[in-house]
């Protein structure tokens, strides 16, 4: 009975799990970077960095499937920590400008190689990821930033996005850290595209442009970033609110976008540290 | 010599905040600055925590040359501080905001706590009790669990002293850690300064109130417009005519 159940529910709602696995996976991605006070726009471009390396590398060259996705968000760290190496040595918000513009070069240059596939997109990638493969690195995603919170690196994320110059007093390499939640963050968004890709049978330039970045600063507003699930939590609702609304006339379709907007903006004015503030005892470490 | 100040100047566009700025600060002693308003007291605190680089001179601690060094190295080399406008993680609890404080201190290394190392939680346990001993060294203990921006401003200083003794340091920097505190706590404030100078830590400080710095400061600098006017012990610097011209006052102290 049960097992009938599952294997309905599976059937009618299987992707709709597995997409919300994969952006609570690209929430936590950004989660990182922002949790040493640092906000990237650029995030989606790393997926996509992520996702279109992955993809190459396993149509084109036959390589074994978790080689690839290693490969795909090994590339995007290292495109970050070049990135990040000079704009995080400044203070404010020139990691968003810069990420920005990053995003956008990403995105055209998607648009315009060949062995992308151009706007067509990067078509037949081999469908290698379950729904096992997306939990099982989101649950090591989760535990590692769980104990990577309570670790000498998690504090100083912590000091400098609460102030940047006591940080400085207090022994912290501020711009090695940055630098550090940036990488870790490409890294993270690299996996998530990586798997998303052989997910997906096609991956096109546009989903990984400007709006999928806000969209993933929206599940962090929404979800809160006192805590690790607060992102989950975010990307969770926001993903499956239009399969919910569903039934309800013009909810799923035009309507979708001002549902997510009155969410957001609920959020902002009533709940400044997100939805995950009803759930008080995962907020604080100590 | 602990630490030693040969001709340190620096400028801000046209404003000479410090002027070929020389004295010493000998160990374990408090050595006190004071000075009118825009002097150059805290750009000189700012030059020793490295967060404003010297234009010339030099910054020797034990005759090693720090004036060159970023904030967060001459933090390690056992230097701390506290800000005159405090500067305090007020998301954090008073107890997180000293755990933050024990970068230089702690290990909490990552890849035992991701192994679950039984050697780990042991650290931690460790680490904890050293925040908790730092918070009730300068007495609200009992406020630990409490978020930093809902202390009243002298439990905010001294908590600031908390953080800044997490770091173990050898040379404590303290921009008026008594500015907004109430008798009683500023008498707590001057024990615990005296402690820390019995234990071998000096001690820079800033402060307007000359009562306590009489008491408490081996010897005294004076700055005005960003040049030293004199270094002496409390009775010499108060009786110089130069600093009671320039800041004391007629009958003072």
């Amino acid at each position: 009975m049960t097992v009938a159940f599952l294997s309905q529910f599976f059937a009618v709602y299987g992707s709709l799990v597995n997409f919300i696995g994969i952006n609570a996976l690209l929430a936590l991605s950004l989660y990182v970077t922002l949790s040493a006070g640092q906000l990237s726009l650029g995030n989606a471009a790393f997926a996509g960095i992520g996702a279109y390396t992955a993809g190459i590398l396993t149509m084109r060259f036959d390589v074994p499937y978790p080689v690839s996705v290693a490969a795909g968000a090994g590339l995007s760290a290292i495109i970050a920590f070049l990135i990040g190496l000079p704009v995080l040595r400044i203070r404010g918000i020139f990691l968003a400008m810069a990420t920005l513009a990053f995003g956008e070069v990403v995105r055209i240059a998607a648009v315009n190689l060949d062995i992308t596939g151009g706007a067509q997109g990067l078509v037949g990638i081999p469908n290698k990821t379950t729904t096992y493969t997306i939990y099982g690195v989101l649950a090591a995603t989760v535990y590692f930033l769980a104990v990577l919170r309570g670790s000498k690196i998690g504090w100083s994320f912590a000091a400098i996005r609460e102030d940047e110059t006591a940080a400085m007093a207090l022994g912290i390499n501020t711009a090695f850290h940055k630098t550090l939640a940036f990488v870790l963050g490409a890294f993270i968004a690299g996996i998530a595209g990586a798997i998303y890709a052989h997910l997906n049978f096609i991956i096109t330039p546009g989903e990984f442009g400007f709006s999928a970045a806000v969209q993933l600063l929206i599940y962090n507003v929404v979800g809160g970033t006192q805590s690790v699930y607060g992102p989950i939590l975010g990307a969770f609702i926001l993903t499956a609110l239009p399969e919910v609304l569903r039934g309800v006339p013009l909810a799923a379709g035009p309507l979708r976008l001002g549902i997510n907007g009155v969410i957001l903006l609920l959020v902002i004015l009533y709940l400044p540290n997100g939805l995950i503030s009803f759930f008080r005892g995962l907020n604080r470490v100590s | 010599m602990f630490l030693e100040f040969e001709k340190i100047s620096r400028s801000f566009g046209g404003v000479r905040a410090l002027w070929e700025v020389s004295f010493v600060v000998e160990a374990a002693t408090i050595h006190g600055i004071i000075g009118p308003n825009g002097s150059g007291k805290t750009t000189l605190i700012n030059v020793v925590s490295g967060l404003t680089g010297a234009d010339s001179g030099r910054l020797l601690l034990e005759g090693r040359e720090v004036h060159r060094l970023p904030p967060y190295r001459i933090a390690a080399l056992g230097i701390a501080r506290t800000f005159q406008n405090i500067r305090l993680f007020s998301n954090m609890t008073c107890l997180e905001n000293v755990i933050a404080g024990q970068h230089l201190t702690a290990g909490r290394a990552l890849i035992p706590r991701l192994l679950r190392l039984p050697s780990a939680s042991v650290e931690e346990r460790r680490c904890r009790e050293d925040a908790l001993s730092c918070l009730s060294s300068v007495g609200i203990e009992n406020r630990a669990g409490a978020l930093a921006k809902s202390l009243s401003y002298g439990e905010r200083r001294r908590l600031e002293i908390a953080r800044a003794m997490a770091l173990k340091p050898r040379l404590l920097l303290l921009d008026e850690p008594i500015a907004g505190m109430r008798q009683r706590e500023i008498e707590e404030m001057e024990s615990l300064f005296r402690s820390l100078a019995e234990a071998g830590v000096t001690i820079l400080l800033i402060e307007h109130n000359m009562p306590f710095m009489m008491r408490l400061c081996s010897r005294i600098t004076v700055l005005h417009f960003g040049q030293t006017v004199t270094t002496g012990s409390p009775e010499d610097v108060c009786a110089h005519p130069e600093v009671i011209e320039a800041y004391l006052g007629v009958e003072s102290c």
